[in-house]
């Protein structure tokens, strides 16, 4: 009898495994998935390049023109990672201003709920007459559109430390600068982390709006200029690189967080977590 | 118990409103003396200002009316002579027990200054704290790894380590279940004879109350004070077999008789 016992955890493991590998190959099968049936539907319905080409056909374009890609997806990357660093700086300072006072909270919150309001891409024409078109109004309006996710998060995360916890410490003299550097901007961290998961992919829109109405480079200005001359399996090529460049960053972004704070996700499917000491 | 001139805590005539004028009074003329050393508890219907009594005492809030005094000081903000623990343990997830165990050392003077140079002190001081409470070697552990019972032991040595003179502890096994509870009352119990602290402990176990305490402390219901108290005879150090003899029972009884005279007396009139 006992010798079925590591039998059976040995078919477990296996089993494990197997599952294991499957998540981490499931997203790269179900793009693969996208790419055939986008492929077959278009040649089943032969649906011309202007409306939707092919994968088969971008791809191609991709091939041919992978040089101007290369530079546009450089620039965009290069003011997406700027206004994205700003936003991270700002955000977390307002952050902390708003979630540890509430007269802030109070004064703040509701422009700063009016200014998330309006459509970025209203503001690059002022930002251009400003800055003049190119790097700078890419930058800020990834900026822009990116800050606002951080600071809400950062200032919730900041906002709910526990009374008792406040108390315990209140109680021993600790400063309010005291409870946010122990307590509350530890805490904060997870959301912290989980609004930079947004704010990037955001930026990103940002800094695409700006170089599409003002700019002249970048791949939002690339797709504009491809779809000025109906390229367009080059405008679709400009769309997947930037879907790559998004989850790069996303990427770079959870890697960082599960780096620093794992115990916020403890015995979540990592084993090494629950089990380490 | 100690027989001082002046007692360590002195609250007279201590009322708290909360949220202005029209708020809900919490305590009206509650008045109490503690000996320096002492241990008293605090019993009482629920939602009878128990817990509005620990913030005062502490220095969290300012009393609406009346004087709190502690060490001969009036209180007028937060008394970093204190330890605090609450019922939830409140550790933060991020630090392993002994860094938890440590916060308070981070904060109060003059250790906080003394803290970088002295580490290896302090260090030794809270790995001592933590073999008292039966935590050594889970010193390097996460609060998560540990169980409820285990997270409140070390919650009782975060109160502890910065030597309070003071110790507060608000329903702090309420959480737990029987045997647990047992087990951390002895933990308490030899945390107070090895180090003599003044305890205020606020429960509604009428049982954990006198085992523990030397004066048993009865509060009304809302607006809460004190309306009778009971001295517990019995020399520490108490053991458990002790809460099963009739006479144990009888005090229990008794406290329990008065505090549901208290409910039916100040129901109709709690605001």
């Amino acid at each position: 009898m006992p010798a079925d016992i590591p039998r059976s955890a040995e078919a477990l493991a296996a089993a494990a495994r197997r599952r294991r590998r499957l998540e981490h190959a499931l997203p790269w099968l179900v793009i693969a998935g996208m790419f055939l049936v986008w492929e077959a539907a278009v040649r089943a319905f032969d649906i011309q390049p202007f409306i939707l080409p092919a994968p088969s056909l971008i791809a191609e374009s991709m091939v041919k023109w992978w040089q101007p890609l290369l530079t546009n997806a450089w620039a965009t990357l290069l003011t997406t990672t700027v206004g994205f660093l700003m936003a991270i700086a700002f955000g977390l300072a307002l952050g902390v201003a708003i979630g540890s006072s509430v007269l802030v909270y109070r004064g703040l919150y509701p422009l700063l709920i009016a200014f998330n309001s309006v459509p970025k891409v209203a503001v690059v024409p002022i930002l251009v007459i400003w800055f003049g078109a190119g790097f700078w109004p890419a930058v800020l309006t990834a900026f822009l559109i990116s800050f606002f996710p951080i600071v809400v998060n950062v200032a919730t995360g900041i906002a709910t430390v526990e009374p008792e916890l406040r108390d315990v410490l209140r109680a021993l003299g600790a400063r309010p600068i005291d409870i946010i550097a122990k307590v509350g901007l530890p805490r904060a961290m997870p959301y912290f982390f989980a609004s930079l998961k947004v704010a990037i992919t955001v930026a990103f829109v940002g800094s695409i709006i700006s170089e599409t109405v003002a700019a002249n480079e970048g791949i939002g200005h690339l797709m504009l200029v491809a779809s000025s001359r109906f390229d367009v399996p080059l405008v679709f090529a400009g769309l997947i690189v930037t879907g790559v460049m998004g989850v790069a960053m996303y990427w770079v972004a959870v890697t960082i967080e599960e780096r620093t704070t794992g115990w916020a996700t403890r015995g979540q499917n990592d084993p090494r977590l629950a089990t380490g000491g | 118990m100690t027989a001082l001139p002046s007692p360590f805590v002195q609250i007279d005539g201590v009322a708290m409103r909360y949220g202005g004028v029209e708020g809900t009074l919490a305590l009206r003329g509650a008045s109490l003396d503690v000996g320096e050393g002492e241990f008293i508890a605090v019993v009482g219907p629920s939602g009878c200002g128990k817990s509005t009594l620990m913030r005062l005492v502490t220095g969290l809030w300012p009393p609406t009316e009346g004087t709190v005094i502690v060490a001969g000081k009036e209180v007028s903000g937060p008394l970093s002579i204190a330890g605090m623990a609450f019922q939830n343990p409140t550790l933060l997830p991020w630090r392993n027990i002994l860094d938890n165990v440590m916060l308070p050392l981070e904060v109060v003077q003059p250790h906080r200054r003394q803290l970088r140079s002295q580490r290896g002190h302090y260090e030794h001081k809270a790995r001592e704290l933590l073999k008292l409470v039966g935590l050594a070697g889970f010193e390097a552990k996460f609060p998560w790894q540990l169980s409820g019972g285990m997270q409140q032991r070390a919650s009782l040595c975060r109160a502890l380590v910065h030597d309070p003179r003071l110790l507060m502890l608000d329903e702090p096994f309420g959480a737990l279940d029987v045997f647990t509870r047992e087990d951390l009352w002895d933990v308490l119990q030899d945390v107070w004879m090895a180090r003599k602290p003044t305890v205020i402990l606020v429960t509604h176990d009428l049982k954990e109350a006198v085992y523990l305490s030397d004066r048993v402390l009865i509060m009304s219901s809302r607006p809460g004070r004190i309306i009778a108290e009971r001295t517990v005879p019995y020399p520490r150090r108490r053991s458990l077999d002790l809460t099963y003899t009739a006479e144990f029972q009888d005090i229990v009884h008794e406290l329990r008789d008065r505090i549901s005279d208290a409910r039916k007396a100040e129901a109709p009139d709690a605001r």
